[in-house]
């Protein structure tokens, strides 16, 4: 066991070193580089207005700097959201009731869902300003990061040990401090996993979310969402090689800058009480560690920040006056039966404009078509998961067997979870064409293409998790082959394979956006299903069409989460779980 | 001596879903008095860590009063603080942030802060530990950190929940010495300790006052004033008296046995399994064959603690394979002839006193026979048990009785189908 010892920094060396200079240097020119694409985004704009994406490869850091600006932006909006209404959720079970069935819903919605109403509100809200269509991308990506996250927080939270709220509780910490010391702390490891989950999800839907079509109006924000779109357009096979490049060094360095010194840190929040797992090692960690004045001088006044914030004066709990027991409680309940009234009340509303504004337009016999569109779309998602999980059920296997094969496999996973699958339309198209293939089979492919990594990342993880003496006991007694899998291996792992599943089939869903209307340059090709018609609704600005796509969508996700998922993880806690 | 905390005909109930209710607490009345270390002896379950938290306020009693100088606790007052048996420290948090954290949440500016928490932490023998994590320390350094972040708010009242109980033996005695040490130092004694335990030495060595509570509900069942000196030695004839008089307290009277008071269908099988009860009785049968022997001796023998001792012993008594009586216990003809039988031979003379003593063994194999299929469902049974127990005390003892139905060949269960079954079918 390592013990570390207090020492007293205040007389240590106030002496910057070389390593602080190349520290400093990093950090500030990823400030600096931020505000820029931040101001890019205030620049005049009319609806209407082309804006010029070149395909010329020297624009593409500067592209690159703008898409991590609205991803970053979309994070932290995403986390705002979450610590609000996820602790919201967790602690008031009124809320609770509406919220967590809602971001379930919200969840099984497709990125482009929100986009065809929400741009024209946010065009409205800044007119003449590239502000309207920027902030719609930045909803977008928003949208494809925040709902998990806000899940994982307040799932953690509701699984905070009862010692430790007792013990918060005992030491009158306020509800801010124990938001700060506690609540946030706990569900720490949670919020790295979902948060870095969400980073992949929105570089994924970067195209969608990026090139806006919306109205039979194209609005291309500059960004290498848009240059990979333009690269499509314009079948430019260099440009699309130029933007994968561009993608691997971005996702490199957040990983890098961003993710390995979060992931090193977050190691402390880890609930397991005992010592020596080792740090995951980053290279800003190694120099951090290096520097003298950083460390000293920056490290306490942001250690000072963090105290100031954590015991911000004004969030103490003030006594009230003990109000009487009875009144407190008439209150409250005046207040609860106000709150399941408007949710009523709105809900009726919303469900009678929904209905009537679909009927309104659509025949009941093309509301029978979306309805087989989404059995199209179930059945792939079907095909694709069982085809999926038995790829990579037996490679993760391998791989969690084998702690080195582990180490390099989980980033190699990850980069290739963060790839927009817009990326591989040439070789789709091309390959389709050539060899005269169907389009409903093979552009399949494309809609597990980011989301089959969750089944990879979780047999990994569920294989590492195996107990080694079981291990060794299965090698005792020599179970062989289909023996060893039936009896040992997929019993262990189907836990960890059934969360992989579910993420993989969720993503899937909204993936079908962009893998079932796929082009290259002047070819479209088109496969029948509810994704296409999403997506091409969405083009057109029809917008009772793309609501009856989206809630066919969530109607037909809530229902595969109740019928088949739901009952295999019930099934996975009970029967299956190790300890 | 002023008196600190004033409990008042404290009773609690914990609600059901349904109209069952459990009582938990009954009729509790005592003073915490100024300068004195009180102890709450009971057996584990037995509602003393419900009645600790009613005290410190996590908890609302249904009806009665909780008073700390002189105004009625409603929720966690400041001047009363707690020592946790898992330690209930934040990993994030180094030794030294979480022993600064009350200190926080009271708003002390940060220099204070430090200067108190250093000294708490010098004070309970930490030094050098300062920035360390929780999860590099050991059990028992871990819970030194408990108790300096407790005594660093200055408190007039510390509530402690079973402190030494999830640690080593040694580590615990080293830890009782020193916070006795510390205790006695204090030379004007303003303050006071409520302890909870199911440890009687630790209750004898420690506490000024011992209340020994019965179980289900807990009640007061004795007031004890130990008026030894510190330090107490244990092995002192006095000492030992003392012990032997809480054990008399704990076993006599509200234990059942058989012939005064029928157990029926919801009695609430202690948790015993098969290879300790049977350990027990080969041991009682080769040591001590035919006097009654000394609770207290057995525990101390065997090293085991009243919480794994008693459920053995009550088994015994219920199963007419020992009698017990005024702390001591002796084996039947039918527990020694137990002991003697080899193992397939024992299977039968269980099942034979386990279907004559434990009504709803009976019950169980007499419903399994006369039902065709031989199979009837848990939840039939569970239904059966509502009346008198709570759920989760349901699956306990269903739990149990699944144990020993099956190490007795007299029924199975079937977990996927929650079914009992007879095994062969006759």
């Amino acid at each position: 066991m390592k013990l570390r010892i207090w020492r007293n920094y205040q007389f240590s060396s106030w002496q910057p070193n070389v390593w602080d200079v190349i520290a400093l240097l990093l950090v500030l020119s990823v400030i600096i580089m931020l505000a820029w694409a931040a101001s890019q985004t205030s620049t005049p704009y009319h609806l209407g207005e082309a804006l010029p994406i070149s395909l010329n490869p020297k624009y593409l850091p500067g592209y690159a700097l703008r898409s991590v600006f609205r991803i970053l932006t979309g994070l932290f909006l995403s986390l705002i959201f979450t610590f609000v209404v996820g602790s919201a959720a967790a602690k008031n079970k009124h809320i609770e009731r509406i919220a967590i069935p809602l971001i379930d819903i919200l969840q099984s919605i497709p990125v482009l869902g929100f986009l065809s109403i929400t741009i024209v509100m946010f065009i409205y809200l800044f007119p003449n300003s590239l502000w309207g269509p920027e902030w719609a991308s930045i909803f977008m990506i928003f949208t494809a990061q925040a709902w998990n996250m806000c899940l994982g927080f307040y799932q953690s939270i509701k699984t905070i040990p009862y010692d430790l709220r007792e013990a918060s509780a005992m030491f009158q910490l306020s509800a801010w401090q124990r938001f700060w010391r506690l609540e946030v702390p706990f569900a720490m490891p949670s919020l790295m996993w979902n948060s870095m989950m969400s980073m992949s999800a929105s570089w994924f839907f970067l195209v969608a979310s990026e090139a806006l079509t919306v109205n039979k109006q194209t609005i291309m924000l500059p960004g290498i969402g848009s240059y990979i779109g333009e690269a499509i357009l314009h079948s430019n096979i260099l440009a699309v090689s130029y933007a994968i490049t561009t993608m691997l060094v971005v996702i490199l360095l957040y990983d890098q800058l961003l993710f390995r010194p979060l992931l090193s840190w977050s190691e402390k929040f880890k609930m397991e009480s005992t010592a020596g797992e080792k740090a995951e090692k980053s290279l800003l960690v190694r120099l951090l560690v290096k520097t003298h004045w950083l460390q000293n001088v920056v490290g306490s006044w942001l250690n000072a920040f963090c105290d100031a914030v954590v015991n911000f004066q004004i969030t103490r709990r003030v006594k009230k006056p003990e109000h009487p027991q009875q009144m407190i409680n008439r209150s409250a309940t005046v207040l609860i039966y106000a709150w399941y009234i408007t949710i009523a009340t709105s809900s009726i509303v919303l469900m009678y404009f929904l209905i009537r504004f679909i009927f309104h337009t659509i025949s009941t016999h093309e509301i029978f078509h979306v309805l087989l569109l989404g059995l199209y779309t179930s059945l792939r998602v079907i095909i694709l998961i069982s085809l999926a999980s038995l790829v990579w059920v037996p490679i993760g296997v391998w791989i969690g067997l084998r702690p080195r094969a582990t180490h390099i496999a989980q980033p190699i996973a990850q980069f290739f979870a963060a790839f927009p699958a817009n990326l591989f339309f040439p070789i789709v198209v091309i390959v389709i064409l050539k060899y005269h293939l169907n389009v409903n089979i093979w552009t399949t492919p494309l809609m597990i293409l980011g989301t089959q990594w969750y089944i990879l990342f979780n047999v990994i993880a569920g294989t590492t998790a195996l107990p080694k003496d079981l291990v060794m006991v299965s090698q005792n007694f020599g179970l062989k082959k289909w023996l060893w899998w039936k009896r040992f291996i997929l019993p262990g792992i189907f836990p960890y394979f059934i969360t992989g599943a579910i993420t993989a089939a969720g993503g899937a869903w909204n993936a079908s956006i962009v893998a079932e209307v796929v082009s290259w340059g002047n070819y479209n090709l088109v496969a029948d299903g509810l994704g296409a018609y999403i997506k091409q609704f969405t083009s057109l600005g029809d917008f009772p069409r793309i609501a009856l796509g989206i809630s066919m969508m969530c109607i037909y996700v809530l229902i595969f989460n109740r019928l088949i998922w739901q009952p295999l993880y019930n099934l996975a806690e009970k029967r299956f779980q190790i300890n | 001596m002023n008196t600190l905390i004033e409990l008042r005909h404290i009773k609690k109930i914990f609600n059901k879903e349904g109209d069952q209710e459990l009582l938990v607490l009954d009729n509790i009345s005592f003073d915490v008095r100024e300068g004195e270390i009180i102890a709450l002896l009971g057996r584990s379950g037995c509602g003393k860590s419900t009645l600790l938290r009613v005290i410190a306020g996590l908890i609302q009693s249904n009806s009665g009063q909780v008073r700390f100088k002189g105004k009625t606790v409603t929720q966690p007052a400041p001047g009363i603080t707690m020592v946790f048996q898992h330690f209930a420290l934040m990993p994030w948090l180094t030794v030294l942030q979480n022993v600064e954290l009350g200190l926080e949440a009271l708003g002390t500016p940060k220099k204070e802060r430090r200067g108190r928490a250093l000294k708490a932490i010098d004070m309970i023998g930490l030094d050098g530990f300062e920035s360390a994590f929780p999860k590099e320390l050991s059990g028992g350094m871990r819970q030194r950190v408990g108790i300096a972040r407790a005594l660093v708010v200055e408190p007039d009242v510390l509530l402690m929940d079973e402190p030494f109980s999830s640690l080593d033996v040694l580590t615990a005695d080293n830890l009782r010495n020193d916070i006795l040490d510390l205790w006695l130092k204090n030379p004007q004694r303003k303050n006071s300790i409520v302890l909870v335990t199911h440890n009687i030495e630790e209750a004898m060595f420690l506490a000024d006052r011992a209340i020994v509570f019965d179980s289900n509900p807990a009640t007061i069942r004795g007031i004890l004033n130990i008026n030894l000196p510190h330090p107490r030695d244990e092995q002192s004839p006095e000492f030992r008296k003392l012990v032997d008089q809480v054990y008399m307290l704990m076993t006599t009277e509200k234990m059942p046995l058989p012939q005064e008071e029928e157990i029926d269908l919801g009695y609430r099988l202690p948790d015993a399994n098969i290879s300790e009860l049977a350990g027990l009785m080969e041991i009682l049968a080769e040591e001590f064959p035919d006097k009654p022997i000394d609770l207290p001796h057995i525990a101390d023998e065997l090293s085991l603690n009243i919480d794994d001792l008693f459920p053995l012993t009550e088994v015994l008594d219920i199963l007419d394979f020992a009698e017990e009586a005024d702390g001591d216990i002796k084996l039947t003809a039918a527990g020694k002839h137990f002991a003697s039988a080899d193992m397939l031979n024992r299977k039968k003379i269980f099942a034979k006193y386990l279907l004559a003593n434990v009504p709803l063994a009976k019950y169980i194999y007499d419903a399994l026979n006369k039902n065709e299929d031989h199979r009837i469902a848990k939840k039939y049974i569970a239904e059966k048990l509502e009346k008198s127990l709570s759920d989760s005390e349901i699956e306990r003892v269903l739990g149990i009785i699944t144990q020993w139905g099956r190490y007795a060949e007299l029924f199975a269960y079937n977990d996927k189908s929650e079914e009992f079954n007879l095994e062969n079918p006759e």
